[in-house]
């Protein structure tokens, strides 16, 4: 049972609606690095304000963690594209397991990260009362710094947890034979989304956690 | 169908070409280099976004109209960065206004 | 042409019945009609917060002391901004009109367009419970540190509303982005647009790539104002100008947002009543596009005075007089579609008047303050409000009435009482130059801003101001009346009661089905094609 294209009723043909779909995920995504820009953008005055004091968090934070996080995420990026190209030849099984497979990595990702939290929360590193930093002289701009660390980091893991939220659905769907070769778009969508997620971490990665280290 | 069927080779490629990116980060990070730490960091984090966009994202393959719209996000983005750092750049130009010096 | 039987045919309004129907829907005129409602309560609720300001300032020594007026300000701006002009017209007018004027079925998320509004809903519901919990006295522009260290008041609720209310807006700019790409009929190419379509593509930009970065200011604001880490706190090391630059990057081109469906509109209203075509159809609509990215390189106008650097502030001031061309552009094309044209006087021609006219003065005063020599002096004066009053209520409203009235009865198959609409403009007219051009003076003469009381030697003009806004109020009231009493009890409309060209009223019937055509559109013509009737 092959599933057909589900043509809304205002759309003219599959075309229309398929190029609709494409367009509007990517505004939603243009709207997402303007979302994140913000915080970039904080960060990078902070950061070229107060260089030393940014240059001297890099030693606790996890690199070991965030270079594992970034290979893990650059690893669901292989599998989502690969579960897209399984939707597009309409190799149903290989989709649902390329799916799984990207879920499990962006679990592992927020597992993770969790620990990281928990790392920071007790080194006395969450901005807040309990915060405490080791080298005074630089106390009140790494506040600002790890401010920024939980914010970017923290917007960027809902993000990850809605993208899980969506993959469980394409699960779903795809094991409810709702896909075939010609019709598709929900998982082509879903990647641009999911790749989206992944590019962010590629750049706070080095920004958050690779400032510094020579010293 | 939206775009031509992609080799699995290329996805596999580009994935090599991305974790090596990272490795190198990672070293590149515990070169002393001064002010050009930050440029190889973030030129590298460039050379692994468009990879990702170009190919997994299939915008090699996309209309003119979807380049333009990934090309005008990024470029928005350019407009916030530069002009807010053109302020704080700008500032220690007169002899008052530097807020984070005395 | 029978009048009588189009009414009680079957049309978007008489489709279905009962609260599911309205509550459920997905057809972009329902949801218009959703948001006309909500966006109106909203209005009055901005008012109410007006009058008791302009209440308090009859007199130098205030009537509600310092705090309680510090909150009448905030909200009023708050509610007028982000709850009723932002989404005004786009949401009302826009939603309702777009697909009809592309020849479309409906918009191409019609469900996005629905969560749009109940997102706006949900935000307009938080910011109304931090009124009723006490207010917000941070201004509506929640400057740091005061908002997110020394305010005791309900900031973080407040600006909770303001940020789900923006995802309200991004959802329906990228709905029309896509719409006006994607779902033209056949024939229909971009410069056979009516202009008006060009206007919400324009402010759909703004809508999409601004609001985010408000939606992340605030998001920062209230996590600072839980944790007190010191990002905007110069205290603590932050510094409060990047709270202002992240601000004013969305807030500067919200107010195109606000302005260029209004001038959409205005196009439409100056081509039907000169029955002429808009002169220099493409530079109009390509100034459209030219206001929403220049209006993205000029927000530093608001920092000024702030500490931002002279060299920015240079840059900055530059680019302000340069998207002040766009703008004139388009204030001279419709003084020369005007020309030699037939003008008629209807009440939608009226608030055109209104808006050109007006506009121009809000619009030349932005100039003044985007000098900088001049600034310094009328900054965070009656003169800056006098300008954005200027603009938006002696623009934008006028426009978004004027839009009401022209579209009235394609939108309820009723005509309004036109002796009532005129007499209603004309006491508008009346009290909001009475209103805010003493406020010019004021401004010029000293008289700061987002003050309880102020000097003796203000008194007058703020007495006259005051009156002014009596008779603004009951101007606002009477359409009220009879808009509602028309949709009701007006006489049936004829298909085309303007004899406008374009695709809403001369393939559309009078109210639209809810799929807006009998038979699919195909466009051979240019757009205002007023000429082919001479």
């Amino acid at each position: 049972m092959i599933a057909q294209p589900e043509l809304k009723h205002h759309f003219d043909d599959a075309g229309q609606q398929l190029e609709s779909s494409t367009l509007g995920m990517w505004i939603f995504l243009a709207t997402e690095i303007m979302f994140f820009g913000g915080m970039f953008c904080s960060y990078t005055i902070y950061r070229s304000a107060f260089p030393e004091a940014f240059a001297s968090t890099s030693h606790f934070m996890n690199v070991t963690a965030g270079a594992l996080n970034t290979g893990v995420l650059i690893c669901s990026s292989l599998t989502m594209a690969l579960a897209v190209r399984a939707a597009q030849i309409g190799q149903k099984k290989a989709l649902i397991w390329l799916l799984i497979l990207t879920l499990t990595l962006g679990c592992v990702f927020l597992g993770i990260k969790g620990m990281e939290y928990h790392e920071k929360w007790v080194e006395h590193h969450v901005p807040g009362p309990s915060f405490h930093y080791e080298e005074a002289q630089y106390a009140q701009n790494a506040e600002i710094l790890f401010f920024l660390y939980f914010a970017m980091t923290g917007v960027h893991a809902v993000h990850m947890i809605v993208g899980v939220g969506l993959l469980i659905t394409l699960i779903i769907m795809a094991s409810r034979n709702r896909f075939s070769a010609a019709w598709y778009t929900p998982v082509d969508m879903i990647g641009l989304y999911w790749h989206f997620v992944d590019i962010v971490w590629i750049f706070l990665f080095p920004l958050l956690y690779l400032i510094g280290h020579t010293k | 169908m939206s775009h031509p069927v992609v080799a699995i080779k290329v996805y596999v490629g580009v994935f090599l070409a991305l974790i090596t990116l990272t490795v190198t980060t990672v070293a590149v990070s515990k070169i002393e280099l001064g002010e050009y730490n930050f440029i190889v960091a973030m030129t590298i984090a460039v050379i692994k976004g468009s990879l990702v966009v170009w190919f997994f994202m299939h915008v090699k393959q996309a209309s003119s109209m979807t380049k333009l719209f990934v090309a005008a996000g990024f470029f928005w983005l350019g407009i916030m960065l530069v002009f807010v750092l053109s302020d704080y750049v700008s500032r220690g130009w007169l002899p008052r206004g530097v807020w984070w010096h005395s | 042409m029978s009048t009588t039987l189009l009414a009680v045919q079957k049309n978007y309004l008489n489709a279905d019945y009962g609260w599911k129907s309205w509550l459920f829907t997905t057809d972009h005129k329902r949801i218009a009609l959703l948001y006309l409602f909500s966006i109106t309560a909203f209005f009055f609720v901005g008012g109410a917060f007006a009058v008791g300001m302009r209440l308090n300032l009859l007199s130098p020594n205030g009537l509600f002391g310092h705090d309680t007026y510090n909150k009448l300000f905030t909200m009023h701006g708050i509610i007028m901004v982000f709850f009723f002009l932002v989404p005004s017209i786009p949401a009302t007018l826009g939603n309702f009109l777009i697909p009809i004027m592309i020849g479309a079925r409906d918009l191409a998320f019609p469900r996005i367009n629905l969560l749009s509004w109940y997102i706006y809903i949900g935000g307009g519901i938080l910011a109304l419970s931090a009124i009723v919990r006490g207010g917000v006295d941070t201004g509506w522009t929640f400057y740091a540190p005061f908002s997110s260290t020394y305010s005791n008041t309900h900031v973080i609720l407040a600006a909770l509303g303001v940020f789900i209310a923006g995802f309200s807006s991004i959802l329906t700019g990228l709905n029309f982005i896509v719409t006006i790409h994607t779902m033209r009929c056949p024939g229909m190419t971009w410069f056979r647009l009516p202009l008006f379509v060009w206007g919400h593509y324009a402010t759909a930009i703004i809508q999409v790539l601004g609001t985010p970065v408000l939606a992340i200011t605030i998001f920062l604001l209230g996590l600072e104002r839980l944790l007190r880490a010191g990002i905007f706190d110069p205290s603590l090391g932050g510094d409060p100008v990047l709270f202002q630059h992240l601000f004013w990057f969305y807030s500067h081109p919200a107010v195109y947002i606000m302005i260029l469906p209004g001038m959409a509109v205005i196009n439409e209203l100056i081509a039907c009543f000169s029955r002429k075509a808009i002169f220099g159809y493409s530079f109009v609509a390509f100034s459209s596009v030219a206001i929403a990215v220049l209006g993205f390189l000029v927000w530093g106008h608001h920092l000024f005075v702030a500490g931002q650097s002279m060299y920015a502030s240079m840059v900055f001031s530059f680019i302000s007089f340069l998207v002040a061309v766009p703008s004139a552009i388009k204030v001279f094309n419709w003084t020369a579609t005007m020309y030699q044209g037939s003008i008629s006087y209807d009440t939608p021609m009226l608030y055109a008047f209104g808006f050109i006219g007006l506009f121009t003065i809000g619009g030349l005063t932005g100039l003044f303050l985007a000098t900088m020599a001049i600034d310094v002096h009328v900054t965070d004066t009656y003169f800056v409000i006098a300008h954005f009053h200027y603009v938006m209520v002696g623009g934008m409203v006028m426009a978004y009435l004027g839009g009401i009235h022209f579209w009235f009865p394609k939108i309820t198959g009723r005509l309004y009482p036109e002796a009532w609409a005129k007499f209603a403009a004309l006491i508008i007219f009346v009290g909001f130059n009475l209103t805010f051009f003493p406020q010019f003076i004021l401004g010029y003469l000293g008289m700061p801003r987002r003050y309880a009381t102020y000097a003796d030697e203000f008194h007058t003009l703020n007495v006259m101001s005051t009156a002014g806004a009596s008779i603004l109020g009951i101007g606002y009231l009477i359409p009220m009346i009879y808009l509602t009493w028309a949709w009701r009890h007006g006489p049936i409309s004829p298909q085309n009661p303007w004899h406008a060209k374009g695709l809403e009223w001369e393939q559309a019937p009078t109210p639209p089905p809810t799929f807006n055509f009998i038979e699919p559109p195909v466009v051979t013509e240019p757009a205002y094609n007023y000429a082919e009737e001479s």
